[in-house]
């Protein structure tokens, strides 16, 4: 069986941020390969560089050193290809939810016509649960709306990469449940290929093909990729006392707090 | 069906009593401490003589009205036996020229004010994105506003007088010169607060909201119209409302100097006519440039919440 061919590839990618004293090198030596369809989890300690990754891959920030390749051609800007759910969201506060989405849908399918993107807009708010809500603006919904509200309109744009900073970050856990699963529900029928930052282990262990830990910054990388080979569909109450699973998150729960514990004592929160 | 209906309720007596309470005071010490106050033109007036004055402008009104009717009657008339006379007779209808009185005045100080607002918006609006959008632009920019802002609008007054008597010359003139002088000093002092509001407002597009545009690559127009704009709107409505308040306030200054027909130069003559008269029909006019001062506010207050989308703000 060959190998899937890669879809996204980051190779050698390096990023200085410049600062007033001096550049501050975030990143080094990036390399991944990601293959079509795939979901994909960065997990690392805060500030270590993960979202600095995923704007990289977004276009919204050019690397110092090495590529973004998707489909062979080298990433030199944002676009709709590559849809964003923002960390916190950012709907835009004087667009109603089906606005939101609309300004998106409208930028991407120019050339249909208005009842099919009128449907189109509809038919991803459902995705996320949000039809209901189509009239009301993003101060009058709660976050976990705001977030699904965000997804949908990364949806809309029918992205090849859907690329997603802690997209469940700020929710309660029953939320970030119902969402997760809804996630998991998409990504099975669209086979997006998806990439997500996340905090949470079991988030990370639940939703993805392979997990990619990062060390701890500056010149923060790839420091261990973990396969994830459990079945699809997974199921959160039966995969709790799955031993495989638990081994899993044990794995990335080693990798985080005992090879990357963070050196406080050494200042690097200071 | 029955508990679906609102009945119709007066607003409640409590929440009006304040008000008047503090109406019906201020009214007692303006009377108690105009009648301790004696001119050279007799007694300061008290409400109830500013009242009067006031009945009596609006019966001068009226029968500057009735002049006019008759004037014009007279002008029928007369063109009508003309033609009579002879039907190729050429006929000239003539404008009436009276005396303008109060109410003329006020109309002419709306006008002046919203003409200045408006000329001085369209610069400030656009100026106000160019220089929240570009770096460039606003450290070019900003320095200048800086220094012409703390310039009060009456020490332009002379330049602009001068400057428009040398280059408005024209025969038929549609405007007279007082006006445009006014006009244009109420364009300038309303010049600064909507462009560095506006300005402001721009400021407040998030980074994420660039992003957004950003990943959906708008264009730079669609980026402007959909993103820029809406964002800026609430603050430059502020910006807008304060700017309208400092025309007015100005206005009235600009037009005793410059001698527009408005409010303003009605004080300036009835000051220079000093009759018994004068100092209440003066004090017509304070109260009058009050309440329109106050209602131009309230209009403002209401596009302001009508344009903002962020209706949990509260705005007074
Ligand atoms: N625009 C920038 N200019 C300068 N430094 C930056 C910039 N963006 C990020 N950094 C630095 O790069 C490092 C990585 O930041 P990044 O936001 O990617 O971390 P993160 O892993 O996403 O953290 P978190 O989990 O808290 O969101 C940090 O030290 C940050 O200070
Ligand atoms: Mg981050």
């Amino acid at each position: 069986m060959n190998p899937p061919l890669p879809h996204l590839e980051l190779s050698q990618v390096s990023i200085e941020f410049p600062t007033p004293k001096g550049p501050f090198r975030a990143l080094r030596d990036i390399n991944l390969k990601i293959a079509k369809g795939e979901f994909l989890s960065l997990i690392g300690h805060s500030g270590c560089g993960k979202s600095t990754v995923l704007n990289i891959i977004a276009g919204l920030y050019q690397p110092t050193e090495g590529v973004v390749l998707l489909n062979d051609r080298e990433v030199r800007e944002p676009g709709p290809e590559r849809a964003v759910v923002f960390q916190n969201h950012s709907l835009l506060p004087w667009l109603n939810v089906y606005e939101n989405v609309k300004l998106a849908v409208d930028q991407v399918f120019r050339d249909k016509p208005s009842s099919w993107k009128k449907e189109w807009i509809e038919h991803n708010l459902k995705l996320v649960h949000m039809d209901h809500a189509r009239h009301k603006y993003p101060a009058e919904i709660s976050g976990g709306m705001k977030q699904r509200v965000g997804i949908a309109r990364a949806l809309a744009m029918q992205p090849e990469v859907l690329l997603m900073d802690e997209p469940f970050g700020a929710l309660d856990a029953l939320t970030r449940a119902h969402l997760q699963d809804s996630l998991m529900e998409i990504q099975e029928t669209l086979k997006n290929t998806v990439i997500m930052i996340t905090h949470d282990v079991d988030e990370a262990v639940l939703l993805s093909d392979r997990i990619v830990m990062m060390t701890n910054g500056p010149e923060a990388t790839i420091g261990e990729i973990l396969p994830i080979n459990l079945p699809r569909p997974r199921n959160r109450l039966t995969l709790s006392k799955d031993p495989t699973y638990a081994a899993l998150r044990a794995h990335v729960l080693d990798f985080l707090y005992a090879k990357q514990a963070r050196r406080i004592e050494e200042g690097v929160l200071a | 069906m029955r508990n679906d209906m609102v009945p119709f309720r007066l607003p409640p007596l409590r929440s009006l009593l304040a008000p008047l309470t503090g109406l019906t005071l201020f009214l007692a010490v303006w009377q108690g401490v105009a009648s301790q106050i004696d001119t050279t033109l007799g007694k300061f007036p008290g409400p109830v003589e500013t009242w009067q004055q006031f009945t009596n402008l609006i019966e001068e009104y009226q029968q500057e009205k009735i002049r006019e009717q008759k004037f014009y009657e007279r002008q029928r008339i007369r063109n009508e036996k003309k033609l009579q006379e002879n039907p190729n007779a050429e006929i000239v209808w003539r404008e009436y020229r009276g005396m303008p009185t109060f109410f003329d005045k006020i109309r002419r100080s709306l006008i002046t004010v919203a003409s200045g607002f408006l000329l001085g918006s369209l610069i400030a609006i656009p100026v106000g994105l160019l220089i929240g959008i570009s770096k460039t632009a606003y450290s070019a920019i900003n320095p200048i506003i800086q220094v012409l802002k703390p310039i009060s609008p009456i020490a332009w007054l002379p330049l602009v007088t001068i400057v428009v008597s040398a280059v408005y010359v024209s025969e038929s003139p549609l405007f007279d010169k007082a006006y445009l002088t006014s006009m244009f000093v109420v364009m300038l002092c309303s010049l600064w607060p909507t462009i560095i509001n506006t300005a402001a407002g721009v400021g407040s597009v998030t980074r994420d909201m660039q992003n957004v545009s950003r990943v959906l690559r708008l264009s730079p127009l669609t980026h402007l119209r959909k993103i820029v704009l809406p964002c800026t709107i609430p603050s430059m409505f502020t910006g807008l409302r304060i700017s309208l308040g400092i025309a007015w306030m100005v206005l009235i200054a600009a037009e005793m100097l410059a001698q527009n027909p408005g409010l303003g130069k009605f004080v300036w003559d009835e000051f220079q006519n000093g009759s018994s008269q004068s100092l209440a029909r003066i004090m017509v006019a304070v109260v009058t440039i009050g309440i329109i001062g106050f209602l131009l506010d309230r209009l403002m207050l209401l596009a302001q919440r009508w344009v903002s989308w962020d209706k949990t703000a509260t705005l007074r």
